[in-house]
Protein backbone atom coordinates (compact mmCIF):
# COMPACT_ATOMS: atom_id res chain seq x y z
CA UNK A 1 0.00 0.00 0.00
CA UNK A 2 1.14 3.60 -1.06
CA UNK A 3 2.78 5.87 1.88
CA UNK A 4 0.40 8.57 2.95
CA UNK A 5 1.01 11.51 1.29
CA UNK A 6 2.52 14.22 3.17
CA UNK A 7 1.86 17.39 3.92
CA UNK A 8 5.39 18.74 4.40
CA UNK A 9 8.41 17.61 2.87
CA UNK A 10 11.17 17.18 5.32
CA UNK A 11 14.42 20.18 5.03
CA UNK A 12 11.25 22.73 3.40
CA UNK A 13 11.75 26.14 4.44
CA UNK A 14 8.68 27.70 3.69
CA UNK A 15 8.55 31.58 3.51
CA UNK A 16 6.50 32.91 6.04
CA UNK A 17 3.35 34.11 4.92
CA UNK A 18 0.12 36.24 6.99
CA UNK A 19 -2.75 34.32 5.32
CA UNK A 20 -4.13 30.91 7.42
CA UNK A 21 -2.32 27.48 6.10
CA UNK A 22 -4.86 26.15 3.53
CA UNK A 23 -4.19 22.46 3.76
CA UNK A 24 -3.59 21.38 -0.25
CA UNK A 25 -4.56 17.58 0.22
CA UNK A 26 -7.54 16.37 2.79
CA UNK A 27 -8.42 13.14 3.63
CA UNK A 28 -11.31 11.39 1.78
CA UNK A 29 -12.68 9.09 4.70
CA UNK A 30 -12.26 8.34 8.16
CA UNK A 31 -8.78 6.22 7.47
CA UNK A 32 -7.14 8.90 6.43
CA UNK A 33 -7.24 7.80 2.44
CA UNK A 34 -5.49 11.21 0.94
CA UNK A 35 -6.98 12.78 -2.20
CA UNK A 36 -3.72 13.83 -4.19
CA UNK A 37 -1.14 10.91 -4.01
CA UNK A 38 2.70 12.02 -2.70
CA UNK A 39 3.05 12.37 -6.10
CA UNK A 40 0.44 14.84 -6.58
CA UNK A 41 1.14 16.62 -3.80
CA UNK A 42 4.74 17.31 -4.73
CA UNK A 43 3.48 18.33 -7.84
CA UNK A 44 0.71 20.65 -6.44
CA UNK A 45 2.75 22.37 -4.10
CA UNK A 46 5.97 23.33 -6.70
CA UNK A 47 8.54 21.35 -4.15
CA UNK A 48 10.45 20.79 -7.17
CA UNK A 49 11.43 24.05 -6.98
CA UNK A 50 12.36 24.04 -3.49
CA UNK A 51 16.03 24.15 -2.82
CA UNK A 52 17.23 21.72 0.10
CA UNK A 53 18.93 22.66 2.91
CA UNK A 54 21.83 20.74 4.26
CA UNK A 55 21.84 20.86 7.76
CA UNK A 56 25.15 21.01 9.37
CA UNK A 57 26.97 17.84 11.11
CA UNK A 58 26.68 18.86 14.83
CA UNK A 59 29.25 16.00 16.17
CA UNK A 60 33.17 17.34 14.59
CA UNK A 61 35.24 14.33 13.98
CA UNK A 62 37.12 13.90 16.99
CA UNK A 63 34.24 14.27 19.37
CA UNK A 64 32.50 11.20 17.02
CA UNK A 65 35.92 9.19 17.21
CA UNK A 66 35.65 9.24 20.95
CA UNK A 67 32.24 8.26 21.59
CA UNK A 68 32.75 5.28 19.06
CA UNK A 69 32.73 2.28 20.81
CA UNK A 70 35.28 0.90 18.47
CA UNK A 71 39.23 2.00 17.90
CA UNK A 72 40.97 2.15 14.83
CA UNK A 73 43.75 0.15 14.84
CA UNK A 74 46.61 -0.45 12.00
CA UNK A 75 48.31 -4.08 11.67
CA UNK A 76 50.88 -4.99 9.58
CA UNK A 77 50.92 -7.94 6.91
CA UNK A 78 49.92 -7.45 3.41
CA UNK A 79 47.04 -9.27 2.73
CA UNK A 80 45.28 -8.25 6.09
CA UNK A 81 43.59 -5.65 5.16
CA UNK A 82 45.83 -2.75 6.85
CA UNK A 83 42.95 -2.12 10.06
CA UNK A 84 40.83 -3.34 12.40
CA UNK A 85 37.82 -2.04 14.33
CA UNK A 86 38.68 -3.05 18.11
CA UNK A 87 35.97 -2.74 20.11
CA UNK A 88 36.22 -1.16 23.75
CA UNK A 89 33.58 -2.95 25.42
CA UNK A 90 31.81 -6.24 23.62
CA UNK A 91 28.67 -5.77 22.09
CA UNK A 92 26.00 -8.22 22.58
CA UNK A 93 26.04 -8.33 19.08
CA UNK A 94 28.47 -8.02 16.07
CA UNK A 95 25.02 -7.66 13.21
CA UNK A 96 26.24 -8.34 9.41
CA UNK A 97 23.54 -6.77 8.55
CA UNK A 98 21.66 -3.48 9.36
CA UNK A 99 18.61 -4.09 11.24
CA UNK A 100 15.84 -2.09 9.83
CA UNK A 101 13.57 -0.66 11.76
CA UNK A 102 10.08 -1.42 12.10
CA UNK A 103 8.05 2.44 11.47
CA UNK A 104 6.04 2.15 15.21
CA UNK A 105 2.72 4.23 13.74
CA UNK A 106 1.56 4.10 17.02
CA UNK A 107 4.38 3.35 19.77
CA UNK A 108 3.84 2.69 23.24
CA UNK A 109 3.54 4.79 25.52
CA UNK A 110 5.41 4.82 28.85
CA UNK A 111 3.95 4.92 32.33
CA UNK A 112 4.56 8.76 32.24
CA UNK A 113 2.89 9.35 29.54
CA UNK A 114 0.01 7.09 30.79
CA UNK A 115 -3.75 9.09 30.82
CA UNK A 116 -4.38 9.27 34.67
CA UNK A 117 -7.53 9.53 35.42
CA UNK A 118 -9.67 10.22 38.57
CA UNK A 119 -12.95 8.68 39.66
CA UNK A 120 -15.62 11.56 39.05
CA UNK A 121 -16.83 11.37 42.65
CA UNK A 122 -13.53 11.89 44.17
CA UNK A 123 -12.53 15.09 44.88
CA UNK A 124 -10.34 16.53 47.42
CA UNK A 125 -11.80 17.14 50.51
CA UNK A 126 -13.73 14.20 50.30
CA UNK A 127 -13.39 11.92 52.75
CA UNK A 128 -12.72 8.19 51.72
CA UNK A 129 -12.68 4.51 53.14
CA UNK A 130 -9.80 2.29 52.46
CA UNK A 131 -10.57 -1.02 52.19
CA UNK A 132 -6.89 -2.60 51.60
CA UNK A 133 -3.69 -2.25 53.75
CA UNK A 134 -2.85 -1.80 56.99
CA UNK A 135 -5.51 1.50 57.72
CA UNK A 136 -8.24 -0.94 55.95
CA UNK A 137 -11.44 0.10 57.63
CA UNK A 138 -10.29 3.72 58.57
CA UNK A 139 -12.03 6.70 56.64
CA UNK A 140 -9.29 9.09 55.86
CA UNK A 141 -9.19 12.64 53.79
CA UNK A 142 -8.47 12.74 50.41
CA UNK A 143 -5.53 15.57 49.99
CA UNK A 144 -5.25 15.33 45.98
CA UNK A 145 -4.11 13.54 42.94
CA UNK A 146 -0.77 13.11 42.40
CA UNK A 147 1.00 12.59 39.29
CA UNK A 148 1.45 8.59 39.26
CA UNK A 149 -2.52 8.64 39.46
CA UNK A 150 -2.57 7.62 43.38
CA UNK A 151 -4.54 9.34 46.16
CA UNK A 152 -2.49 11.38 48.69
CA UNK A 153 -4.47 11.21 51.73
CA UNK A 154 -4.54 11.71 55.20
CA UNK A 155 -6.04 10.32 58.63
CA UNK A 156 -5.61 13.16 60.01
CA UNK A 157 -2.77 10.97 62.16
CA UNK A 158 -4.60 12.63 65.05
CA UNK A 159 -7.89 11.19 64.86
CA UNK A 160 -7.07 7.78 63.42
CA UNK A 161 -3.25 6.90 63.04
CA UNK A 162 -3.52 7.36 59.26
CA UNK A 163 -0.14 9.59 58.29
CA UNK A 164 0.56 11.32 54.96
CA UNK A 165 -0.09 8.42 52.60
CA UNK A 166 -0.28 7.53 48.90
CA UNK A 167 -3.31 5.12 48.21
CA UNK A 168 -4.68 3.72 44.92
CA UNK A 169 -8.46 4.67 43.93
CA UNK A 170 -8.95 0.98 43.13
CA UNK A 171 -8.95 0.28 47.17
CA UNK A 172 -11.28 3.12 48.16
CA UNK A 173 -14.53 4.06 48.52
CA UNK A 174 -15.56 7.73 48.06
CA UNK A 175 -18.24 9.04 50.35
CA UNK A 176 -20.78 11.92 49.77
CA UNK A 177 -19.01 13.85 52.27
CA UNK A 178 -16.69 16.67 51.95
CA UNK A 179 -14.33 18.92 53.40
CA UNK A 180 -13.80 22.40 52.90
CA UNK A 181 -9.72 22.34 52.38
CA UNK A 182 -9.18 25.21 49.95
CA UNK A 183 -7.33 26.66 52.98
CA UNK A 184 -5.43 23.70 53.20
CA UNK A 185 -1.78 24.37 51.77
CA UNK A 186 -0.36 21.22 51.40
CA UNK A 187 3.48 21.39 51.26
CA UNK A 188 5.51 21.79 47.42
CA UNK A 189 7.40 19.02 48.26
CA UNK A 190 4.92 16.27 48.34
CA UNK A 191 5.18 14.37 45.59
CA UNK A 192 5.41 10.71 44.34
CA UNK A 193 9.31 11.37 45.00
CA UNK A 194 8.66 11.98 48.72
CA UNK A 195 6.68 9.33 48.71
CA UNK A 196 8.65 6.50 46.84
CA UNK A 197 10.02 3.83 48.98
CA UNK A 198 13.81 4.05 50.00
CA UNK A 199 15.86 0.64 49.32
CA UNK A 200 18.89 0.50 51.78
CA UNK A 201 21.87 1.40 50.16
CA UNK A 202 24.19 -1.17 51.58
CA UNK A 203 22.60 -4.30 50.09
CA UNK A 204 22.19 -2.39 46.42
CA UNK A 205 26.27 -2.25 46.68
CA UNK A 206 26.80 -5.66 48.06
CA UNK A 207 24.49 -6.95 45.34
CA UNK A 208 26.88 -5.22 42.59
CA UNK A 209 30.09 -6.17 44.07
CA UNK A 210 29.30 -9.66 45.49
CA UNK A 211 31.85 -9.73 48.23
CA UNK A 212 30.12 -8.73 51.24
CA UNK A 213 28.26 -10.98 53.42
CA UNK A 214 25.21 -12.24 52.11
CA UNK A 215 23.69 -12.85 55.36
CA UNK A 216 24.46 -9.40 57.27
CA UNK A 217 21.00 -7.43 57.83
CA UNK A 218 21.49 -4.22 56.26
CA UNK A 219 17.62 -3.20 56.45
CA UNK A 220 17.77 -0.68 59.63
CA UNK A 221 14.35 -0.77 60.92
CA UNK A 222 11.72 2.11 59.15
CA UNK A 223 12.11 5.28 61.06
CA UNK A 224 10.30 8.73 60.53
CA UNK A 225 12.34 11.06 58.65
CA UNK A 226 12.15 15.01 60.36
CA UNK A 227 10.54 16.48 57.41
CA UNK A 228 7.56 13.62 57.53
CA UNK A 229 6.95 14.87 60.87
CA UNK A 230 7.13 18.55 59.84
CA UNK A 231 4.67 17.80 56.99
CA UNK A 232 2.19 16.01 58.62
CA UNK A 233 1.99 18.68 61.79
CA UNK A 234 1.35 21.22 59.00
CA UNK A 235 -1.12 19.21 57.10
CA UNK A 236 -2.83 18.17 59.62
CA UNK A 237 -3.20 21.31 61.83
CA UNK A 238 -4.51 23.01 58.64
CA UNK A 239 -6.85 20.06 58.00
CA UNK A 240 -8.34 20.59 61.78
CA UNK A 241 -8.95 23.92 61.24
CA UNK A 242 -11.15 23.12 58.36
CA UNK A 243 -12.94 20.44 60.02
CA UNK A 244 -14.12 22.36 63.05
CA UNK A 245 -14.92 25.40 60.46
CA UNK A 246 -17.13 22.87 58.98
CA UNK A 247 -20.46 22.72 60.09
CA UNK A 248 -20.28 19.41 61.56
CA UNK A 249 -17.06 19.56 63.40
CA UNK A 250 -17.37 17.26 66.32
CA UNK A 251 -19.59 14.79 64.64
CA UNK A 252 -16.91 14.73 61.60
CA UNK A 253 -14.23 14.44 64.09
CA UNK A 254 -15.81 11.57 65.91
CA UNK A 255 -16.90 9.92 62.13
CA UNK A 256 -13.29 10.13 60.93
CA UNK A 257 -11.64 8.10 64.52
CA UNK A 258 -14.30 5.53 63.54
CA UNK A 259 -14.37 1.93 61.61
CA UNK A 260 -16.17 1.42 58.97
CA UNK A 261 -17.55 -2.02 58.65
CA UNK A 262 -20.66 -4.02 57.06
CA UNK A 263 -23.43 -4.59 59.48
CA UNK A 264 -25.85 -7.70 59.08
CA UNK A 265 -28.52 -7.03 56.69
CA UNK A 266 -26.36 -4.14 54.99
CA UNK A 267 -25.89 -4.46 51.16
CA UNK A 268 -22.88 -2.53 49.57
CA UNK A 269 -24.42 -2.65 46.13
CA UNK A 270 -27.82 -1.39 47.23
CA UNK A 271 -25.75 1.46 49.67
CA UNK A 272 -25.51 5.20 49.26
CA UNK A 273 -21.90 6.26 50.46
CA UNK B 1 -58.95 -9.23 52.17
CA UNK B 2 -59.96 -5.19 52.85
CA UNK B 3 -62.91 -3.65 53.41
CA UNK B 4 -64.27 -3.03 49.36
CA UNK B 5 -64.64 0.54 50.33
CA UNK B 6 -62.42 2.17 47.19
CA UNK B 7 -63.24 1.90 44.15
CA UNK B 8 -61.71 2.33 40.69
CA UNK B 9 -64.21 5.32 39.37
CA UNK B 10 -63.61 8.47 38.04
CA UNK B 11 -61.92 11.06 40.27
CA UNK B 12 -60.50 8.26 42.35
CA UNK B 13 -56.59 9.25 43.51
CA UNK B 14 -54.46 6.26 42.58
CA UNK B 15 -50.80 5.63 43.83
CA UNK B 16 -48.67 4.06 41.23
CA UNK B 17 -46.86 1.65 42.18
CA UNK B 18 -44.33 0.12 39.25
CA UNK B 19 -43.27 1.13 36.04
CA UNK B 20 -42.26 5.07 35.09
CA UNK B 21 -43.70 7.35 37.45
CA UNK B 22 -44.03 4.65 40.23
CA UNK B 23 -43.97 6.28 43.71
CA UNK B 24 -46.34 9.05 41.84
CA UNK B 25 -49.98 9.96 42.81
CA UNK B 26 -52.69 10.38 40.12
CA UNK B 27 -56.60 11.07 39.37
CA UNK B 28 -58.20 8.82 37.48
CA UNK B 29 -59.98 10.88 34.19
CA UNK B 30 -61.81 7.89 32.58
CA UNK B 31 -62.39 4.21 32.67
CA UNK B 32 -61.05 2.45 29.30
CA UNK B 33 -61.83 -1.28 29.81
CA UNK B 34 -62.10 -4.15 32.33
CA UNK B 35 -58.08 -3.68 32.51
CA UNK B 36 -57.04 -0.16 32.16
CA UNK B 37 -57.74 3.74 32.80
CA UNK B 38 -57.05 6.79 31.44
CA UNK B 39 -55.08 8.85 34.77
CA UNK B 40 -53.73 12.15 34.58
CA UNK B 41 -51.73 13.97 37.44
CA UNK B 42 -50.54 17.46 36.44
CA UNK B 43 -50.16 18.65 39.74
CA UNK B 44 -47.84 15.06 40.27
CA UNK B 45 -45.84 14.92 37.71
CA UNK B 46 -48.20 12.20 35.54
CA UNK B 47 -48.69 12.75 32.05
CA UNK B 48 -52.18 11.98 30.71
CA UNK B 49 -52.15 8.61 29.69
CA UNK B 50 -53.19 5.04 29.68
CA UNK B 51 -52.45 2.99 32.84
CA UNK B 52 -53.03 -0.74 33.61
CA UNK B 53 -55.08 -1.34 36.41
CA UNK B 54 -52.70 -3.52 37.91
CA UNK B 55 -50.02 -1.09 38.54
CA UNK B 56 -52.30 1.46 40.55
CA UNK B 57 -52.90 1.34 44.37
CA UNK B 58 -56.15 3.29 45.27
CA UNK B 59 -55.94 6.03 47.99
CA UNK B 60 -58.86 6.87 50.24
CA UNK B 61 -58.92 10.08 48.40
CA UNK B 62 -61.35 10.86 45.22
CA UNK B 63 -62.15 13.94 43.48
CA UNK B 64 -65.28 15.04 41.97
CA UNK B 65 -64.38 14.99 38.37
CA UNK B 66 -66.67 14.38 35.12
CA UNK B 67 -65.55 11.85 33.10
CA UNK B 68 -62.72 12.32 30.38
CA UNK B 69 -62.17 15.84 32.38
CA UNK B 70 -59.40 17.32 30.36
CA UNK B 71 -55.74 18.13 32.01
CA UNK B 72 -56.71 21.75 33.07
CA UNK B 73 -59.97 20.80 34.76
CA UNK B 74 -57.80 18.06 36.84
CA UNK B 75 -55.15 20.34 37.60
CA UNK B 76 -58.26 22.93 39.02
CA UNK B 77 -60.38 20.15 40.97
CA UNK B 78 -56.80 18.84 42.50
CA UNK B 79 -55.44 22.15 43.64
CA UNK B 80 -59.36 22.93 45.14
CA UNK B 81 -59.06 19.55 47.17
CA UNK B 82 -56.11 20.25 48.46
CA UNK B 83 -54.64 16.66 47.69
CA UNK B 84 -50.62 17.64 47.67
CA UNK B 85 -51.00 18.39 51.79
CA UNK B 86 -53.65 15.78 52.30
CA UNK B 87 -51.61 13.18 50.48
CA UNK B 88 -48.12 14.23 52.44
CA UNK B 89 -50.18 13.96 55.76
CA UNK B 90 -51.28 10.14 55.27
CA UNK B 91 -49.24 7.73 56.66
CA UNK B 92 -48.70 5.97 53.52
CA UNK B 93 -46.77 9.24 52.38
CA UNK B 94 -45.06 9.04 55.50
CA UNK B 95 -43.95 5.61 55.62
CA UNK B 96 -42.52 6.37 52.14
CA UNK B 97 -40.52 9.32 52.72
CA UNK B 98 -38.72 7.90 55.71
CA UNK B 99 -38.16 4.74 53.48
CA UNK B 100 -36.58 7.32 50.81
CA UNK B 101 -34.60 9.25 53.38
CA UNK B 102 -33.13 5.68 55.14
CA UNK B 103 -31.93 4.32 51.39
CA UNK B 104 -30.28 7.87 50.66
CA UNK B 105 -28.75 8.03 53.57
CA UNK B 106 -24.64 8.20 53.53
CA UNK B 107 -21.99 6.56 55.08
CA UNK B 108 -21.51 10.10 57.43
CA UNK B 109 -25.61 10.14 57.80
CA UNK B 110 -25.45 6.74 59.17
CA UNK B 111 -22.88 7.00 61.58
CA UNK B 112 -24.99 10.12 63.06
CA UNK B 113 -28.04 8.22 63.32
CA UNK B 114 -26.28 5.17 64.82
CA UNK B 115 -24.31 7.31 67.28
CA UNK B 116 -27.91 9.72 68.20
CA UNK B 117 -29.30 5.84 68.77
CA UNK B 118 -26.36 5.04 71.16
CA UNK B 119 -26.79 8.52 73.12
CA UNK B 120 -30.54 7.97 73.58
CA UNK B 121 -30.33 4.34 74.77
CA UNK B 122 -27.62 5.42 77.14
CA UNK B 123 -29.53 7.66 78.94
CA UNK B 124 -32.42 5.54 78.53
CA UNK B 125 -30.18 2.75 80.30
CA UNK B 126 -29.20 5.26 82.75
CA UNK B 127 -33.00 6.71 83.89
CA UNK B 128 -33.29 2.62 84.02
CA UNK B 129 -30.90 1.78 86.29
CA UNK B 130 -31.79 4.73 88.69
CA UNK B 131 -35.36 3.30 88.86
CA UNK B 132 -34.06 -0.13 89.73
CA UNK B 133 -31.83 1.18 92.29
CA UNK B 134 -34.45 2.98 94.20
CA UNK B 135 -36.81 -0.11 93.70
CA UNK B 136 -33.88 -2.39 95.35
CA UNK B 137 -33.69 -0.08 98.07
CA UNK B 138 -37.06 -0.17 99.55
CA UNK B 139 -37.18 -3.50 100.36
CA UNK B 140 -41.17 -3.89 101.00
CA UNK B 141 -42.77 -2.01 97.96
CA UNK B 142 -43.69 -3.87 94.75
CA UNK B 143 -41.10 -4.82 92.85
CA UNK B 144 -40.82 -5.44 89.27
CA UNK B 145 -40.76 -8.93 88.46
CA UNK B 146 -41.46 -11.07 85.39
CA UNK B 147 -45.56 -11.54 85.62
CA UNK B 148 -46.42 -14.88 86.76
CA UNK B 149 -48.65 -16.19 84.48
CA UNK B 150 -49.86 -18.80 87.07
CA UNK B 151 -51.96 -16.50 89.01
CA UNK B 152 -52.82 -19.05 91.78
CA UNK B 153 -49.68 -19.93 92.45
CA UNK B 154 -47.39 -17.72 94.45
CA UNK B 155 -43.58 -17.63 93.94
CA UNK B 156 -41.03 -16.19 96.29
Amino acid sequence: MAPKAQKKPQGKQMAKSSAPHKPKNSAINASRLMKYSRARIFQRKAAYKVKKVKTPAKKSAEKAAAAAAFVVKKIGGDKNGGERKVYKKTPKSLPTQVASRKVQLRPKKTFKKHVRRIRSNLAPGAVLILLAGRHKGKRVVLLKQLESGLLLVTGPRKLNGCPLRRVSQRYVIGTKTRIDISKVALPERLNDAYFRRQRSAKKSAASAGGSADIFAKSDAAYAVSAERREDQAAVDKALMGAIKASGDGPMLRSYLRSLFSIKSGQRPHAMVF
Amino acid sequence: MGKLDKFIEVGRVAFIANGKDSGKVCAIAEIIDQNRVLIDGPCSGVRRQVCDMKRLHLTRFCIDLPHSARTAVVRRKWTAAKLDEKWKETSWAKKLEARRLRTNMSDFDRFKLARAKQIRNSIIALAAGKIRKEAKAKPNALRFRKPNKKRHIKKE
